[in-house]
This record gives C-alpha cells, sequence and structure tokens, in this order.
C-alpha cells in the first residue's frame, strides 16, 4: 500500500451569516429541493420557464463544457472583499448590461432565491438584441464573499456562475466564473456558430467594468477560458423540449389569444 | 481571515475492482475551496500514475466544501471520464449528500455510506 500526502495552507474567508442555529457555513447553501420554486414574482418579471424545473448543473447540459473566467482588479479601494461583495450584490442588477434584466426576489440574493430573468438576445451575429427570453436561476450558495447561481432546466447554460471578491497582493480582485454547458443542440449551435458565447463574454465583462466604475476605477477586465469537456451529451439532446428560447417565444405569439380568451371569460356587469 | 488547511492522502486498495483493475482511495481532510484545485489533481495524478481505474474520495474527514469545492468535483469528474475511469465517493455527511443532490452530482457520482460498502460494492 502507497501513501502519499499534500497538505496546504491557504488564506480563505469564511461565510458568517447565521440563520437559526445551523452552522453558518452549512447555511450558506440552499435548502435540497427537487424542483425550484418562485414564490412571489418581482413586478415587470414573468415567471415562465423558472417556476417547477429542476435546477441543472454542467451534467446535465448538452454541448461543450467550458471554464470561463472574468477578473477586475480594484486597486485601491479601502474595503474589505466582504464590503465590496455586499454592495455587489445590493446593486447586481444595476450593473448589468440594458438588455438583461435581474429581478430578485424581495428576500434579496439569499441561498435558495430565485432570480428572474428577462434577457434579449441577437438572433443573429451583428443584429440587435430583440428576441426575448424569459428565465432565471437559483441562489444555489452565498456567503460573504461569493454567491453562486445554478440555471433551470431549459436555460440557455446548463451549471454554474459564482461571483466573488477576494483579495490578493492587497489588491482587491472581483471575479465572475461560470462552469456551464449550452443545456441543447440549439443553444450549443448558437454558442459555437452564432455568437451567443460572445454574448455572454460581453455581458459578464459589462458587469466587472460596471462593479469598477461604481468604485471610481478603471476596472481592466481579463477572461480566460477552459474548455474542461469537448464533447457533447447527445443523451441529454431532449432538453430541447424545455428550451427557455423557444417556450418564451410561444408564449409571446400566444398572448393575444389569452388576452381574448379572458374577455371572453369576464361576467357581463349587471 | 482564517487559514484553511486541507491534506489528501492516497491509498492503493490492495483488491481490484471487478474488472480486476485497481482501486486508490484519496482520503481528503480539511476544507475544500477554490484553493483545492491543485492538491486535488496532484492527488488525482498521483492515484491515475498507480495505474487506478476506480477512484474513490473519502470524505470522512471533509470539514467544509464551498461551491468552488463542487465546480473542481465536476472538473474531476470529467477528467476520470476522459481517461475512462470511475468516479465514487463515500463518508459524506448528511448535509453534503444533500448537497450532491441539490446539484445533481449524485446522478454522475457513486454514493458509498463507508469505505466498506464501496469496496464491496465495487466488487473487490
Amino acid at each position: 500500500m502507497t501513501e502519499q500526502s499534500n497538505t496546504a495552507t491557504a488564506d480563505d474567508s469564511l461565510p458568517t451569516k447565521v440563520s437559526g442555529t445551523k452552522d453558518p457555513r452549512q447555511a450558506a447553501w440552499a435548502e435540497p429541493i427537487e424542483h425550484i420554486k418562485v414564490r412571489e414574482v418581482p413586478e415587470g418579471a414573468t415567471n415562465l420557464n423558472v417556476d417547477g424545473r429542476q435546477p441543472a448543473s454542467p451534467l446535465q447540459g448538452f454541448g461543450q463544457m467550458w471554464q470561463k473566467t472574468f477578473r477586475v482588479r480594484l486597486s485601491g479601494i479601502d474595503l474589505s472583499p466582504a464590503e465590496v461583495m455586499a454592495i455587489w450584490m445590493g446593486n447586481f442588477q444595476k450593473f448589468q448590461p440594458p438588455e438583461n434584466t435581474f429581478y430578485p426576489s424581495m428576500a434579496g440574493i439569499k441561498p435558495g432565491e430565485v432570480l428572474l430573468i428577462q434577457a434579449k438576445v441577437p438572433p443573429l451575429p451583428g443584429l440587435p438584441s430583440f428576441l426575448p427570453v424569459s428565465t432565471g436561476v437559483m441562489v444555489l450558495y452565498a456567503d460573504d464573499t461569493t454567491m453562486t447561481v445554478m440555471t433551470p432546466e431549459g436555460h440557455p447554460e446548463a451549471g454554474w456562475n459564482t461571483f466573488s471578491v477576494s483579495e490578493e497582493d492587497g489588491t482587491l480582485v472581483a471575479q465572475c466564473q461560470s462552469l456551464c454547458r449550452p443545456s441543447d443542440p440549439i443553444y450549443e449551435v448558437f454558442n459555437r456558430f452564432l455568437g451567443a458565447s460572445s454574448q455572454q463574454d460581453r455581458i459578464w465583462t459589462h458587469v466587472l467594468v460596471s462593479l469598477a466604475d461604481h468604485f471610481g476605477v478603471q476596472g481592466q477586465v481579463t477572461m480566460a477560458k477552459v474548455l474542461v469537456d469537448p464533447k457533447v451529451q447527445w443523451k441529454h439532446a431532449r432538453n430541447i423540449w424545455q428550451n427557455a428560447a423557444i417556450r418564451t417565444m410561444v408564449y409571446l405569439v400566444g398572448s393575444p389569444f389569452r388576452w381574448v380568451r379572458r374577455m371572453g371569460n369576464r361576467k357581463p356587469e349587471s | 481571515m482564517e487559514p484553511t488547511k486541507l491534506s489528501m492522502k492516497v491509498r492503493n486498495h490492495p483488491g481490484a475492482n471487478n474488472h480486476g483493475s485497481q482501486i486508490s482511495i484519496i482520503d481528503i481532510e480539511g476544507d475544500i475551496t477554490s484553493t483545492a484545485e491543485n492538491i486535488l489533481m496532484d492527488a488525482y495524478t498521483q492515484a491515475t500514475s498507480a495505474g487506478a481505474k476506480e477512484i474513490l474520495l473519502n470524505f470522512t474527514d471533509l470539514e467544509y466544501m464551498n461551491s468552488s469545492g463542487i465546480g473542481l468535483l465536476v472538473t474531476l469528474l470529467i477528467r476520470v471520464n476522459r481517461q475512462k475511469q470511475h468516479l465514487s465517493v463515500f463518508g459524506l455527511s448528511d448535509h453534503y449528500r444533500q448537497i450532491f443532490e441539490l446539484t445533481r452530482l449524485d446522478e454522475a457520482i457513486s454514493i458509498y455510506s463507508d469505505e466498506s460498502e464501496a469496496i464491496a460494492a465495487l466488487g473487490s
């Protein structure tokens, strides 16, 4: 029998939020669920393609798995990582690009909460973003310096996005890291050939530049991409039936008919 | 800030799985966060260089794992699959077993309660 050992010691901030009597580090995780439940729909949001869906990890997606890491150094800021993270989460929507609207629940960004999303995507590269997609994400994990969201089935990507702030060599660094696959064959085609991947890259770059701007820092965003798994998973090709973009279009096309039906069902006033 | 400590030891089980392949056990002690990547991958490399086709992660002495740690397990799983190896875990607390279910890692990684159950299931 062979035995070898590796030991490392590193600084790592610890979550301090306490929920009831639960271990504070365990309380950073969402409670176990099988299907996502949208408890409330903020004004302006559409509860579509999220409620009742299972969360999807990168293992349940179809396309190639990528890990993308976007970072910006926030030089000269006299705040702790937790303070910057609190400001980031408190202004989560403000830092998004205009075509991406997040609707946090009234409870805010906490483990288990759902953020509904109204996004607009371009139909083809170079065209303006006008195709609507209603979707959302669930907060999988949130502590003082890290927040991870997990996508529902049908979301353009299956997997996780992690937002974090840390201190490196005396400078704060804000980071967005995604570990995802396109959820189905349609999203994979858009990702590989029609510019969806670049659009997603622009979103996270915009978020970090906006965050840096908020602190008056001229942020230079760096991006690192790693192709974790080049293979597609044909066993998950049927995810196409839950494609949020298609379902949003079907929902919008059916809106006039639903309106007429509601009018017809109204009782006449006496 | 408090220091995070993590150690991993690689053991080669004297038996073999149903296909006569080597089983390696990686004993994890401490916290698995984003800082664990090099240690985890080094331990996996040691297990692989010993010829193991079955990789068992022992979480009995895991103290804490955050979402970055779960991400590391996904990237490890992909490496294992590409090498035509098999990844299993044992010793998860109730909390982390629930996290495996919530993140749906349990659909791709076999979970056993302890080492003897894992070894028995793998056929040694």
